[in-house]
């Protein structure tokens, strides 16, 4: 069976103290400013936080650290707020990851370092505006021109990647066809600051007004030949496994909300006051803390599990059919359970939750994009059907 | 340079403080403890001159078996040992047989060249046991430092008061007590988290010291706290309509309590 050790305990302490003395007091106005706290990345890092699955070599905790304490600091700064979360979830599996996983001795060498003391960020280029989860449909293209790739495109939604401090956007590109005629995707790594590539003006979002997100457009951007990430036409199973250890980290980050909403709700619940008595003394308020509680406590058990079983994965001792199941499994339950929390929430705040005074307003508006990045509630439900043995269609 | 840092387990400050009834000493309990906040500093003052330099730092802390949490942060912080000196004859201790505990505990450890206190502990909040500790080990002792540095042979602080700011310099070794201001202390990273998994922490009894039950804990105290009552909630504040004249009220209400 799983549960957390000691140590992870005691680390949860250290990055709750962090959340609440770095990120809290601040919180409210970075969001009311769309603002990037660049500062705050390099804490992050003198915490460790972007390198507990890495090696010791590149500055990472070595075989100390294990993913189930990566989960444990995502969910601690998504109780404080989900874009500190998502920018340290896709600072690690987006930007460190695939670079660790694919890259070259030399590519882990110069971007790794910086990376993991949180001296630079860096993002994964995936989605389009007319390409996501089918990822086939990829139009950027990359054209092999001598010793240099030659870049057109664009992305879309890429987090961390405009920020002060961003070093390296990988993107996946169609370099050629294989033999059916479908592209042959590979993944190219463009440095921040190469001619031709333009990170746009960030999005207006409904929610994560913290993280950086932007478009990126590539005119003839031209890189060295061994920018490639991986193998040539790997590109496209390079990101599925991308994708599988996000889904954890995105079940962590819902968890931190759901559990931010249970105590926001019980704290308001036991104060405040409506015909002379505090409202959680109404069962109709009183029952939907206790649904609070349960959710948190499902999320909680969904999320290690899977995060566990990935641990025993990279140790040899389970299947990836098995961690990524429970990887969909956990994110379909966590982020619609955190959509359900934070309506709650609010609805228990009443007039007070509609008012950007209260945390749960952020939180409401946060929440949403849990049920639509890393694979849409949808396409979670379609691949714990297929791994059932269901007929695809 | 070696540097044994005093650091103190106390009552969480954001919960429910109390003391026990049947004593009236200060109830660890039923309260979540921690590392003393203030005691954070003189542990980040010791890693910072550590590490400018060489030695050790090592924590000592007198309490329950619970203050083994307080030395696992430190530790986790990056100092490299600890000791805990825990035995249930020291339960009550006022400042002076706390200090006499302290004093003998640190003339086990070795002599270091400089000893660190906090300001003052979040609980007790005397702030005489770096004093008192100073005397009973012959030292030197420089107080509320705000900024610290050592040069040769001695240290030079800061202290700074209502109207002026000191230079102060003591010869080594001495006992310095540093201040919230005078640096800003580090959180346990996961390698120093996972690093104090390994870290020496010796415990010690008043017999290891040879210290005489008879000279401390509640009974042989100089002081003792008779009675304790809780301070009455709050009450409600007042609630004033603002029906266009909300700032001569609000003045007026100033007024009264005669803050303008």
């Amino acid at each position: 069976m799983f549960e957390l050790d000691r140590h992870h305990e005691d680390f949860r302490r250290t990055v709750r103290d962090f959340a609440e003395r770095e990120v809290a007091p601040h919180v409210a106005q970075w969001d009311r400013d769309s603002y990037f706290p660049t500062d705050l990345v390099p804490k992050m890092g003198d915490l460790g936080l972007f390198g507990l699955v890495v090696p010791e070599e590149f500055g990472g905790a070595g075989e100390h650290g294990d993913f189930t304490s990566l989960c444990v600091a995502i969910e601690e700064l998504g109780r404080v707020d989900q874009s500190i979360g998502i920018t340290l979830s896709a600072g690690v599996g987006l930007g460190i990851n695939p670079i660790l996983t694919y890259g070259s001795d030399e590519q882990k060498q110069r971007f790794l370092p910086d990376l993991v003391a949180g001296r630079a960020l860096a993002g994964f280029g995936l989605t389009e505006p007319d390409a996501g989860s089918d990822a086939g449909a990829t139009r950027t293209r990359a054209v092999r021109d001598g010793e240099e790739w030659v870049v057109n495109g664009a992305k879309a939604f890429i987090t961390n990647s405009g920020t002060d401090i961003t070093s390296v956007v990988t993107v996946t590109a169609r370099t050629g066809e294989n033999e059916d005629g479908s592209p042959q995707i590979s993944a190219i790594m463009i440095p921040s600051g190469t001619p031709g590539f333009t990170a746009e003006a960030p999005y207006h979002k409904l929610g994560w007004h913290i993280s950086d997100t932007h478009g990126l457009t590539f005119e003839d951007c031209r890189v060295p030949a061994e920018n490639l990430l991986g193998e040539e036409g790997e590109g496209y199973k390079q990101f599925l496994k991308t994708l599988d250890d996000g889904r954890i980290a995105i079940s962590a980050l819902a968890l931190g909300m759901t559990q931010a909403m249970l105590e926001l709700a019980t704290d308001y619940a036991k104060t405040r006051q409506a015909f002379g008595r505090p409202i959680g003394a109404n069962q109709g308020v009183s029952f939907q803390v206790a649904d609070l509680a349960v959710m948190v406590e499902a999320s909680r058990q969904l999320t290690y599990r899977a995060a566990w079983l990935k641990d025993e994965m990279e140790a040899g001792r389970r299947g990836l059919k098995e961690v990524k199941q429970a990887a969909s499994i956990a994110k379909l339950y966590t982020s619609e359970a955190a959509v359900t929390a934070t309506r709650i929430a609010t609805q228990i705040f009443g007039g007070n939750g509609f008012m950007e005074e209260y945390p749960v307003a952020r939180f409401y508006r946060d929440a949403k994009i849990l049920e639509i990045g890393e694979g849409t509630s949808e396409v979670q439900r379609m691949l714990i059907a297929r791994n059932l043995g269901l007929p695809s269609a | 340079m070696n540097i044994v840092v005093c650091v103190k387990y106390v009552p969480d400050a954001q919960s429910d403080r109390t003391f026990n009834d049947s004593d009236k000493t200060t109830d660890r309990e039923s309260v979540d403890g921690l590392l003393s906040e203030l005691d954070e500093y003189a542990v980040e003052e010791a890693l910072k001159l550590v590490e400018a330099g060489e030695g050790e730092v090592t924590v000592v802390t007198v309490g329950p078996d619970q203050a083994a949490d307080a030395v696992k942060k430190a530790l986790q912080m990056g100092a490299d040992k600890a000791v805990h000196i825990s035995d249930e004859a020291i339960h009550g201790s006022d400042a002076p047989a706390t200090s006499l505990v302290l004093a003998e505990a640190i003339k086990k450890i070795g002599s270091p060249d400089l000893v660190l206190c906090g300001l003052a502990s979040t609980d007790g909040t005397m702030s005489v046991v770096p004093a008192m500790l100073a005397e009973r080990l012959g030292l030197p002792q420089v107080t509320q430092a705000s900024e610290l540095s050592v040069e040769g042979d001695a240290v030079k602080i800061r202290r700074d008061g209502d109207v002026a700011s000191e230079t102060i310099e003591a010869s080594l070794p001495c006992l310095v007590s540093v201040t919230d201001q005078i640096n800003e202390p580090r959180y346990p990273s996961f390698k120093g988290i996972m690093a104090a998994k390994k870290k020496p922490v010796e415990t010690w009894t008043l017999a290891d010291l040879g210290v005489d039950a008879g000279q401390v804990g509640l009974d042989n105290s100089w002081t003792k706290v008779l009675e304790f009552t809780k301070r009455p909630p709050r009450e409600q504040g007042e609630i004033v309509k603002d029906e266009g004249d909300g700032g001569s009220k609000l003045a007026e209400f100033l007024a009264s309590r005669k803050f303008i």
